[in-house]
């Protein structure tokens, strides 16, 4: 390996993880948090422990200007007490915004040992809980990098356009909270995103390199949160979205669920608005989340990893890399119920 | 159309492969010498005009190579006509026909 790319390299831990949901994703995405767990089980066979008793990282009222950081930094101690009490060292929280909040966490305790302190008191006090600092601390889609060759030689299906035998075009957005922050904790830093890239080539795929690649999937966080700024988020998206557009990729994969949730459904908002949709048939460029991307090529099944529920349907792309599915489970619940199938945009085929 | 009580802001940046470039090029043709512009900013360091104005010859140029031509008509009526950016350009580009050529394709003449 060339020795300058040894620089943008993390330690990702083995085995042994204590993983933490994501607010957004259990709401929006949940078949994927189901899938990345199946896979480091059932795949991988790793040890990975999903506590009932978790909860939120504040993040989103934190970069929201409502929960002080104080608060913040002992929420996330009590996350880590957790880890803490069930023997785990290596913590993986499952959204690149809570990756971002723990890493400035651990940072400010590194630089400031007053705070860590005040911060064990204040738990203690409250809860009567005490923590260690996690030795290891990556986000899920680091393990999977990690692990991508290994992962690669159990797919049933590669990134491969199975009409034209082409590798499929694939945008792949990092987030911002991923490796801007704080660059040496992402692989690859902010300059050469490559935990999602990484994967991708591995898989068979082409990473497409367009001029907006790194620019902010539009969340922003008070961009998005009161409804008459919205148009600063819609705006960063339908930037990005114009970018990559002349390239026609096939698909999008996204590590954060902000950028999932946003690419994805701010395609339907601008063809309200505009009239406007960025592939050429007009259904949109499908959003997927790295799990969907592995659980789809290891051949579980789409709709329990949830793409029904996605706003751009991913059913051409299923059919482009020559996914077998069947269209009446699509809106199956678990217990065999068939849903109401959603309304139909006006503008954005589905 | 439908509302939802925002809006979509088009964006500041500047796309030059989609900038229209088409009076550039024209002007160009009547002023040759304006192709050997390196953009110095001596014309602008000397004008009369720039030392007492907002008034800037050298952004004028820019503006008129990246196409954005709105504005330029009202700005260049700050230009006398002095000649002195002519007289100090190091490129030997021939600044007072220039303008008066910019001033005459903005008005379709
Ligand atoms: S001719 Fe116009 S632009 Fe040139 S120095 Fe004189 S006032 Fe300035
Ligand atoms: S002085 Fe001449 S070369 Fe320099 S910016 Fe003005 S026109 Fe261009």
């Amino acid at each position: 390996m060339n020795r300058y790319w040894n620089e943008y390299q993390k330690t990702i831990a083995d085995d042994h993880y204590f993983y933490e949901r994501s607010c957004i994703r259990q709401t929006f995405f949940p078949g994927s948090e189901t899938a990345f767990l199946r896979i480091l089980r059932e795949e991988l066979g790793k040890d990975i422990f999903d506590d009932f008793r978790q909860h939120t990282c504040t993040g989103i009222g934190y970069h929201a200007d409502i929960v002080p950081f104080e608060t913040t930094m002992t929420v996330c101690a009590r996350l880590f007490s957790l880890m803490t009490e069930h023997g785990y060292k290596n913590y993986v929280p499952s959204c690149v915004t809570s990756f971002g909040v723990f890493t400035e966490v651990l940072h400010t305790w590194q630089e400031h040992p007053e705070l860590l302190e005040k911060t064990r008191e204040n738990l203690y006090k409250a809860t009567g809980r005490e923590f260690e600092i996690p030795e290891n601390l990556v986000h899920p889609s680091d393990i999977i990098y990690k692990f991508r060759e290994e992962l690669a030689g159990k797919m049933k299906y590669r990134l491969v356009n199975s009409f034209t035998g082409k590798p499929l075009k694939v945008v792949e957005h990092i987030g911002c909270h991923y490796a801007k922050i704080f660059p040496d904790k992402g692989v690859g830093k902010a300059e050469f995103p490559y935990v999602l890239a990484g994967m991708i080539e591995s898989w068979g795929g082409e990473v497409v390199d367009y001029p907006e690649r790194r620019h902010c999937c539009g969340f922003g966080f008070r961009q998005y949160l009161i409804q008459e700024n919205r148009g600063y988020s819609i705006s960063n998206t339908k930037k990005k979205l114009e970018s990559m557009e002349p390239y026609e990729p096939d698909f999008i994969v996204t590590n954060c669920p902000g950028c999932t949730l946003f690419l994805d459904r701010w395609q339907y908002t601008i063809a309200e608005m505009e009239h406007k949709t960025y592939d050429k048939d007009g259904y949109g460029i499908p959003v997927l989340t790295y799990e969907e991307m592995a659980g789809l090529l290891l051949g579980y099944n789409p709709w329990e990893l949830g793409l029904q529920i996605h706003q751009v349907q991913a059913d051409h792309l299923l059919d482009k890399i020559g996914i077998e599915y069947n269209i009446n489970d699509k809106y199956k619940g678990v217990s065999g119920t068939i849903f109401r199938k959603p309304e139909k945009p006006t503008i954005l085929q589905v | 159309m439908k509302d939802f009580g925002f809006a979509i802001e088009k964006p500041r940046a500047l796309d030059l492969d989609k900038a229209d470039r088409n009076l550039y090029v024209r002007l160009l043709k009547r002023e040759p010498s304006f192709a050997r512009c390196f953009q110095c900013g001596m014309c602008s360091a000397t004008c009369s005009a720039r030392n007492f104005t907002d008034y800037n010859i050298r952004r004028i140029h820019t503006l008129m190579r990246q196409g954005q031509t709105q504005e330029l008509d009202a700005m260049l009526q700050k230009c006398m006509l002095c000649g002195k950016c002519t007289l100090v350009c190091p490129r030997g580009v021939n600044l007072r026909h220039l303008i008066i050529q910019m001033r005459k394709l903005l008005n379709n003449e």
